[in-house]
């Protein structure tokens, strides 16, 4: 299950399954205005302007993806047998009258109390930012080394190098990249400049992280991000973050023993 | 029994074999004057697949002039001869089909290129007839579409999914998906495609009905008129009776038959004849709307939010459907016998699952005078062009 949020100027894509518990958590952030020529929403008052549903991700891809070819799509928050976020196209044909095609999709609507569970993630105190080889790259070497190994440490350094390894009985692989680049977090008051100010430049930190999680995550990437990095905590979280034009995405995969 | 399919035939006739494996696990062949029957029902009886392939199909043709002769024998292993339909369209010259009924077998032989043989012997098994009962001519409404509209109507639909229903007015049909227990209907997405009567070669309602029925079994239907192109007709009744689509041209003719879910006949006292409420057809101007009827009741623990309650959707037929057979008014008397066996059965149903709720008993197992069975092509018969590339066979 998935939580969307809208608000005037913003949609929000949730999926925190608590990451304490081995679950990985999603935050992705849309600006309304770059998806919708026309976008109108009441939240439950004027002071929480904000409406929030929890949706089955399938559905709501499902009925996405056959709309692909619309002319127009609207989307519309509506009360049919449940409350449902209906998507209706408008898809084209040879005739004057259009094929209209209508999917309800049934949501829960989230009441305001529970609001807080969703919340945009603070950014962890990681101990090395890098930026991302390219991701289809990266996902050609994971594809791979998921045949061999169920678990992958990802470690970099502060010296634009990351490495992937995995280690079995039999075998082990690792694949080298260099020259990534750091992102500079330096000015960002949030991050203290400790940790990161005083360390040694050709120290990794690492996260041994289920394989599979990652592998997940970079499936779903198809449009090829403008800026893709990744933070970590030593051990502790892997935080990755893609930015695209308008849209945000942060997925934090924990890290295992 | 011989038989010789050339060309691109061969082609047709494999795709026609797929097409009746979507349906059933057994093939039913049917050597007959009008020309090659193939049969297919599935296990509930409540689809029925017949292609008949008229003796100009073929570059040779003869059936034993003595007796009539049918068979089943298990489809996979029909599939099996014809299991690369590009290699077919590569390789295959010519399909010989014979009969050696000494050793109970029918014989695929395909001649490859450059002299080579194939040969297939299936082992067969006698067989009651299967015919099913159905007449085309009185159905009330009637359509015939490109498969690209219906093709496309389907994939919306998750290949997952069971039943649909179709809705018709005068100028509109309707396609949604059947959502049958009360339990799951919150949770299940709910799609409807709504099609205009333009969109269709020919769109004739004399009811405004709706039928539920099985998707599942008709997307082999849609394969096949897809990749030959030609159009499927739809007829179908009151619900309740069986739909048949079928796809028709100059030397074949393939028909599916589909049950459909029988109305409550409680409810039906209620609704007069054909008068089933239809949602209101989409605004003519999609994009504008007014927002107002869309706002739902929000969050009712804290503060009282905006609640106007949005329209509901006027349920269709509501699916409180009885067990009931669908049997349709074209069964014919003979099968009375046929009526007090589907009486018993009908208790089984309750506990098996919602596919066996369709039981059609349009069925006769035993074989009338043809007059009664519509294999003829029906209604105008216009000549479409198959894709085969030799349609003169000449002999």
């Amino acid at each position: 299950m998935c939580v969307l949020r809208l608000t005037p100027d913003n949609l929000f894509f949730v999926l925190s399954e608590k990451v304490a518990n081995g679950g990985v958590s999603m935050w992705c952030e849309l600006s309304q205005a770059n998806f919708f020529d026309e976008y109108q929403m009441e939240g439950v008052s004027p002071e929480d302007n904000e409406i929030c549903l929890e949706v089955t991700p399938e559905n709501l891809s499902r009925a996405l993806k056959t709309v692909q070819s619309a002319k127009s799509v609207k989307v519309k928050l509506t009360k049919k047998h449940c409350p449902c976020l209906t998507i209706a196209a408008e898809l084209p044909t040879l005739s004057s009258i259009s094929r209209v095609v209508t999917h309800d999709v049934p949501v829960d609507v989230i009441p305001r109390r529970l609001w807080h569970e969703f919340i945009e993630p603070s950014v962890p105190d990681f101990d090395v930012s890098i930026y991302l080889p390219p991701l289809k790259t990266m996902k050609n070497v994971v594809d791979r080394m998921k045949n061999l190994s169920n678990f992958l440490v990802i470690e970099a350094n502060l010296n634009g190098e990351m490495n992937l390894k995995i280690e079995t009985d039999l075998v082990s692989v690792t694949t080298h990249f260099k020259d990534l680049g750091n992102p500079p977090w330096g000015d960002d008051s949030s991050q203290d400049g400790g940790p990161s100010q005083g360390r040694d430049p050709d120290s990794m930190a690492e996260a041994r992280v289920d394989i599979r999680r990652l592998q997940q995550f970079l499936m779903g990437q198809q449009v090829n991000p403008s800026k893709a990095m990744c933070n970590i905590v030593h051990q502790r979280i892997l935080h990755l973050i893609l930015l695209h034009e308008d849209v945000s995405l942060q997925y934090f995969i924990p890290a295992v023993a | 029994m011989r038989c010789v399919v050339t060309g691109g035939n061969v082609k047709v006739l494999a795709k026609a074999v797929h097409s009746l494996s979507r349906i059933g696990d057994d093939l039913y062949v049917e050597p007959q004057e009008d020309g090659l029957a193939l049969r297919s029902v599935n296990s509930s009886r409540s689809a029925y697949a017949c292609f008949l392939f008229a003796p100009l199909f073929f570059s040779r043709y003869s059936i034993p002039s003595d007796h009539t002769f049918r068979c089943k024998m298990a489809i996979k292993s029909v599939q099996a001869v014809f299991r690369s339909l590009a290699t077919l369209e590569k390789t295959v010259e010519k399909c010989h089909i014979e009969l050696d009924e000494q050793k109970d077998r029918l014989t695929f032989t395909l001649h490859c290129k450059h002299g080579l043989l194939k040969t297939h012997n299936l082992s067969f098994q006698d067989s009651e007839s299967l015919q099913a009962v159905f007449d085309k001519d009185s159905c009330a409404n009637v359509f015939r579409a490109q498969s690209r509209l219906l093709v496309d109507t389907v994939v919306h639909f998750p290949s997952s999914l069971e039943e649909v229903t179709v809705s018709v007015s005068d100028e509109r049909m309707w396609v949604r998906n059947h959502v049958e227990e009360e339990a799951e209907q919150s949770k299940v997405m709910l799609t409807e495609l709504c099609l205009a009567s333009d969109e269709f070669d020919h769109f004739a309602v004399k009811t405004h009905n709706s039928i539920t029925f099985c998707l599942k079994e008709l997307r082999g239907l849609l394969v096949f008129a897809e990749s030959t192109g030609l159009p499927v007709s739809m007829y179908f009744d009151e619900p309740g009776s069986p739909v048949v689509l079928s796809v028709t041209d100059s030397v074949l003719e393939g028909n599916f038959v589909l049950a459909t879910l029988s109305e409550d006949p409680s409810l039906h006292k209620n609704n007069s004849k054909g008068a089933h409420t239809l949602p209101p057809p989409p605004p003519d101007d999609f994009m504008n709307d007014d927002i107002d009827s869309y706002l739902i009741a929000m969050d009712t623990s804290i503060a009282p939010g905006p609640s106007t309650a949005g329209p509901s959707t006027p349920p269709l037929a509501d699916p409180t459907c009885s067990k009931q057979s669908a049997v349709a008014a074209h069964r014919t008397r003979t099968h009375r016998e046929e009526d007090e066996e589907a009486e018993e059965d009908e208790t089984d149903d309750s506990d098996r699952p919602p596919n066996k709720k369709f039981r059609s008993l349009f069925f006769g197992l035993v074989l009338p005078p043809s007059s009664q069975i519509s294999t003829q092509p029906v209604m105008s018969q216009e000549v479409l062009a198959s894709d085969s590339e030799d349609e003169t066979q000449a002999e």
